[in-house]
């Protein structure tokens, strides 16, 4: 029953990511996830916020294959799916450039392309300059930022985050937020954002949804209304805080069912 | 702020440009407080810290020839001054004719054994460990036996070393192998099992196999942890030779060889002397593999 395929359904909706009625069980019998619908389409950018140990991420990594679905139907429509951990996780011993180069190289593309890739990725995030420097050299908000190059090498069509900018101060955090719009609106990928943040899930997302406390399940959806060139000072209106407000107000409901 | 509603469009065309130009305002902050330091921080490190290494251990070097001089001459009976002989005396036996060339020469046939044997042991290590690490049944049926190799008493192995290598090169080498093995296999295991759990899977997103995983992940990330293992057994492959000159003595033994005869002699100076020079060696071959760790790991592991 449980089934997490590359499926052949890539319509015209586009749609990248279609969950359906998705469990996950895991074998002491604790139901991390229950009955989870969900799809993502490409232009979209879907944040999801819960309590934490709601399951937030495991919807990633069953996203991703790490996991199997004990039922329903996961299916991914696309190949092309980056993966931001929560951690930079990158290797310790290679420079900026070749952390970057990683999972092309994994996938046995030749240096030139490797090379090239990483270049155009490392430019968009902004590290040129630091192709030569060790993770341990950086500080936390560069090393988010080589991690994000390097899955950008992979040219996601579908990009998974979970919770990458959890670990950061809160300057850094909205600055990279910044980015990752700027990101978002020149490569028009399909986003699944996950994140404890209610302000940021509003502020990068198309569409918000709100998971309960374990097991998890999804109790709201909320469409934000905000134009895509994101403007960084929405988030000082008052159409904002309300939305903000509406979000958090229905975590803390999820919370305590 | 109002800029950036302004650029939307160009922004779209041009992303790259406009991220990478906008880095420098926030980042500058960043630049000047990590990579400027982080990397000289080593270099200024060792400098000022020069003094401050060496010094102690120097001075605890003179109180205990101190403390041997005062022994010797004060408190021990001039009869039993062969017990322990004055340091200047035992250093001039280097200078010795007769007993210089001869404790070198014996320093070097150990040498050659105690290398021989850290290499067999290292290869053999990190491949055991590597073959354990392939699956957990292979550690499980592997590791009790690297356990073994730790907590049997060696010179219970002697009779039957010699008695199946005969008492020579061969049966030396074995015994360092056995004695360094351990902190190898050890070593390397924890080393190759320590590879955080992000990056495994960062791995496995990209479908790498087996090989790829050891070869970019887990080889490296267990670098720090293998040479600390080479450091730990190095010194344990010298104990080996030494102990291997002492029963195996056919050949060309070494200092060890040399050890028991001066004392079978009570030759106080020469024995001393290398004595001395055993654990001198030792204590170089410790060193160069801790010099080679930072070598090779440094510059992204602080290695100790």
């Amino acid at each position: 029953m449980a089934i997490t395929e590359p499926a052949a359904t890539t319509t015209e909706t586009s749609t990248l990511l279609d969950f359906r009625d998705v469990q996950l069980t895991y074998p002491n019998g604790t139901v991390a996830l229950s009955g989870v619908d969900l799809t993502v389409e490409r232009g979209e950018f879907v944040t999801v916020v819960g309590p934490s140990g709601c399951g937030k991420s495991t919807l990633l990594r069953i996203a991703s294959g790490l996991e199997q679905a004990s039922q329903g139907v996961a299916s991914v429509a696309t190949d092309r799916v980056g993966y931001v951990f929560q951690d930079a996780t990158l290797l310790p011993w290679r420079d900026v450039q070749s952390n970057v180069e990683l999972l092309a190289e994994l996938q046995w593309q030749t240096k030139a392309e490797r090379r090239a890739k990483a270049k155009q990725a490392i430019d968009l995030v902004g590290l040129t300059g630091f192709e030569q420097h060790l993770p341990r050299q950086l500080s936390g908000g560069m090393r988010m930022r080589t991690s994000l190059a390097r899955s950008l090498t992979l040219d996601p069509e579908l990009f998974l985050f979970d919770e990458p900018f959890g670990a950061l101060d809160e300057i850094t955090r909205e600055y990279l937020n910044d980015e990752l719009l700027k990101l978002f609106a020149a490569q028009r990928f399909g986003g699944l954002f996950i994140t404890h943040s209610v302000s940021e899930a509003v502020y990068l997302s198309t569409r918000v949804i709100v998971m309960s406390g374990r097991p998890g399940r999804i109790v709201e959806s909320f469409d934000v209304p905000f134009p895509m060139p994101r403007d960084p000072e929405i988030r000082y209106t008052a159409e904002y805080a309300a939305l903000v407000g509406e979000v958090s107000h229905a975590l803390r409901e999820g919370h305590g069912a | 702020m109002s800029n950036d509603t302004e650029q939307a469009p160009a922004e779209a065309q041009a992303p790259a440009a406009e991220l990478a130009a906008e880095v420098p305002t926030t980042e500058v902050v960043e630049h000047e407080l990590s990579p400027d330091t982080a990397a000289p921080v080593p270099l200024r490190r060792r400098r000022s810290r020069g003094y401050a290494t060496w010094g102690p251990p120097l001075a605890v070097a003179a109180l205990i020839i101190g403390l041997w001089y005062f022994v010797g001459a004060v408190i021990l009976d001039p009869s039993k001054s062969y017990l322990l002989p004055p340091p200047h005396d035992v250093i001039a036996t280097y200078f010795d004719p007769n007993l210089g060339p001869e404790m070198f020469e014996a320093l070097w046939n150990s040498a050659v054994v105690a290398l021989t044997g850290l290499a067999i042991a290292i290869v053999l290590g990190v491949v055991w460990a590597i073959a354990m690490n392939q699956a957990k049944w292979i550690e499980r049926s592997l590791y009790p036996y690297a356990v073994i190799l730790q907590t049997i008493p060696i010179l219970a192995l002697v009779p039957l070393i010699g008695f199946w290598f005969g008492f020579d090169f061969t049966a030396r080498v074995i015994v360092a192998v056995l004695i360094a093995l351990f902190p190898m296999v050890s070593n390397t295991l924890f080393g190759l099992q320590s590879v955080d759990a992000g990056q495994r899977e960062l791995f496995t997103l990209q479908r790498a196999n087996r090989w790829t995983v050891l070869k970019k992940l887990q080889f490296p990330a267990a670098l720090p942890a293998i040479f600390a293992g080479m450091r730990i057994s190095a010194g344990l492959a010298v104990v080996g030779a030494i102990v291997g000159d002492f029963f195996f003595q056919r050949g060309t033994p070494g200092i060890g060889a040399l050890i028991s005869k001066y004392q079978a002699r009570l030759n106080a100076d020469p024995l001393f002397a290398s004595i001395i020079l055993a654990s001198l060696f030792g204590v170089v071959v410790f060193w160069f593999f801790g010099w080679l760790g930072k070598r090779v790991v440094g510059k992204w592991y602080d290695f100790a």
